[in-house]
């Protein structure tokens, strides 16, 4: 399994990064932790409706949104804040979409991310059309999408697999292999020796990276990226990694997963190999760490506050919506009074 | 000027936009070298190309899913499904994505697709090649559906559909593609999508239909009109949004009504439009609403066919009752 940074805080090749550009990929990492945390409590609180958390999985998705650049589409699901957030997707607008407003679903223009996606795998061939269209405007912005290994028992991964490579479109497929589909674990989802492997029957490259190694994630994602938007096709990177909380805050894994297994994972924790890593090189202090975290609380915080001070939605807005225009029914709905 | 039938009439529309517009594409299942299943596509690939007209896998979500895509990247795609029970696969496209979108991202993304789906019996096909649920499209709130039976409506409405906003489903009736000619002119204007059109001014019962129903509620008229009955034939044309007015107007004026459509009576449109007109023209009614329509079964096969599809017959004999009521 292709990495750069050991478990340990190793090096296994030299890295494609400046100690300037790990330290920034930590600290994305450690403010996306405290955003994840911060739900997690937010949730408990009532304040936010049912959560799902990313916890040890943030190397994999600041990885790969690093890889990225700002005008290319990102296309994920409900557990990739930390993905969109790093391209671009407000905190208060991910916060937003949690309170239960729609607000949430819009980011500001020319941030090209999609909404999360909340539905399993349907998501996937958006990225293939919106690469597509791409392609065929002639502009060589390029989509990822990212998706769970639970999507990939969908007709719709094979149909956008499929699509994709037929149509040669700029898409990286982007798996987050996190062992399990809420209860379900990988080993009993597939027969195929790796999620990476299936690529090989779509006609196009597959790669199992250790998705908790945010510098191998960059480089394979990266190398991805740059392969879509030469014109050389889509492929599909499997990063490997683990949900340490549960699938969401209405989640209890303590029935289906033993503690000891998420304990084993926390030992391959994503920030931690990079903290030593950066200790090592005297670029980590727990002054630099408690800085970093009360600035990033601080962030979660103001964007709290900004999401929970949006005006209460109005009635009419829901109206509002659904098309371009209200039409007729809708003006007249709208009209009648509440009861 | 030319005469030409509704396929030809879709052919033209799709010509004329993609002539007016490179962001329009198109997508969908043989539709490129075969000129689609109905050939409505015929000689689009040659003209336009194969960058603008895009033979597909097999998969009809695929293709609805890619053109979602496409359409909020700024394209304006144009997909085919052959034949209405083969778009059941790419419901989960079109209810969860398609529809939703806008009110997901609250007017950020946009999806301004059209969905050509041939839909009805009548041709004596294979199971799953008749049907008609286009109450299923008319229940989903983000959509609008669209269903021509004039050539000339099928070009106007169908550059209407292609310019809209939002999402369409244009269902296109199979029995009618080369049953009717009519002459469109050069290059007419999009027929706006919502208001009902009056195949027939009358003043005795208003017979409300749509698509190939069109054509059986004409022969009605016809014969009702030769025992001196004044009838009134509303085309829909808009299941979504629905022109109440237009047809609450058209009944207040002759207190009878007959919904007549192809899909199965429980749940069917017809229900919709009896309510509203319930609702909004209940004292203006001289007779109960009737509704002449398939059966709550299966559509059959081929020998079976008549046995289901509302006849002249039916439709006469209930507007001949509302007559007696």
């Amino acid at each position: 399994m292709f990495n750069l940074i050991n478990a340990d805080g190793t090096v296994r090749d030299r890295l494609p990064v400046t100690l300037e550009e790990l330290r920034q990929l930590y600290a994305d990492m450690v403010e996306a932790r405290t955003y994840d945390r911060k739900c997690m409590a937010m949730q408990r609180q009532g304040r936010l409706a049912t959560y799902a958390p990313f916890e040890g999985q943030e190397a994999a998705q600041i990885g790969a949104a690093g890889a990225l650049r700002d005008d290319d589409w990102v296309v994920g699901t409900y557990r990739d804040a930390a993905l969109m957030w790093a391209s671009g997707y407000g905190w208060e607008l991910l916060i937003a979409g949690r309170t239960g407003d729609e607000r949430g679903g819009s980011p500001p223009p020319g941030v090209n991310v999609l909404p999360p996606s909340i539905t399993v795998g349907g998501h996937m061939i958006h990225a293939v059309g919106l690469s597509w269209a791409e392609m065929l405007k002639g502009s060589d912005r390029i989509a990822l999408t990212s998706f769970g290994d639970g999507a990939t028992s969908e007709g719709d991964f094979h149909e956008a697999m499929n699509f994709a490579a037929v149509f040669q479109t700029p898409t990286v497929f982007f798996c987050q292999n996190n062992h399990y589909a809420i209860s379900y674990p990988v080993a009993e989802q597939t027969r195929s020796e790796s999620i990476a492997a299936k690529a090989a029957a779509y006609g196009m490259p597959g790669a199992q990276i250790d998705g908790n190694d945010v510098v191998g994630v960059l480089a394979a994602v990266g190398e991805a990226v740059e392969g879509a938007r030469a014109g050389e096709g889509p492929s599909l990177i499997e990063a490997v990694t683990y949900r340490i909380g549960p699938h969401t805050t209405a989640d209890d894994p303590g029935r289906y997963r033993d503690e000891d297994e998420a304990e084993e994972w926390q030992g391959r924790d994503p920030m931690h190999r990079v903290q030593r890593l950066l200790e090592k090189a005297g670029a980590w202090s727990e002054d630099w760490q408690a800085d970093l975290e009360s600035a990033a609380s601080d962030r979660i915080e103001s964007a709290v506050l900004a999401a929970e001070s949006l005006p209460r939605p109005t009635r009419e807005a829901m109206f509002e919506r659904m098309y371009s225009g209200m039409t007729d029914p809708l003006v007249e709905q709208s009209g009648e009074p509440a009861r | 000027m030319s005469v030409v039938n509704i396929a030809q009439a879709v052919n033209l529309a799709l010509s004329s936009a993609m002539s007016a517009d490179d962001s329009v594409i198109l997508l969908g299942e043989d539709i490129g070298r075969a000129g689609g299943v109905f050939r409505v596509t015929d000689g689009l690939r040659d003209k336009f190309g194969t960058e603008r007209v895009f033979d597909t896998p097999v998969a009809e979500s695929g293709i609805v899913g890619a053109a979602f895509g496409m359409a909020i990247a700024g394209l304006r795609p144009i997909v085919e499904l052959q034949f209405m029970g083969f778009s059941y696969p790419a419901y989960d496209q079109i209810i969860n994505h398609v529809a939703r979108i806008r009110n997901r991202s609250d007017h950020r993304f946009t999806a301004p697709l059209v969905i050509r789906i041939p839909y009805g019996g009548g041709i004596g096909a294979a199971e799953h090649h008749s049907e008609s649920l286009e109450a299923i499209y008319a229940h989903i709130p983000g959509l609008k559906v669209v269903v021509p039976s004039t050539p000339g409506d099928a070009f106007g409405l169908l550059l209407a559909a292609i310019e809209d906003p939002d999402p369409v489903v244009f269902l296109e009736p199979i029995r009618l593609y080369r049953a009717v000619k009519e002459e469109v002119p050069e290059s007419p204007p999009p027929t706006p999508i919502g208001p009902v059109r009056v195949e027939r001014a009358g003043t005795d019962v208003t017979l409300i239909s749509w698509g190939a129903m069109i054509k059986e509620a004409r022969a009605a008229a016809d014969l009702l009109g030769g025992e001196g009955v004044s009838v009134e034939v509303l085309d829909v044309r808009t299941l979504s949004p629905l022109d109440r007015s237009g047809i609450v107007s058209s009944v207040v004026k002759t207190g009878r009504a007959v919904v007549i459509h192809e899909a199965p009576l429980t749940g069917g449109y017809g229900g919709e439009i009896s309510a509203v007109i319930a609702e909004r023209a209940l004292y203006s009614l001289k007779a109960p609403v009737t509704r002449v329509t398939g059966w709550d079964t299966v559509f059959p096969l081929k020998r079976s066919e008549a046995h289901y599809l509302p006849s002249v017959d039916r439709i006469v004999s209930a507007a001949r009752q509302t007559l007696e009521d």
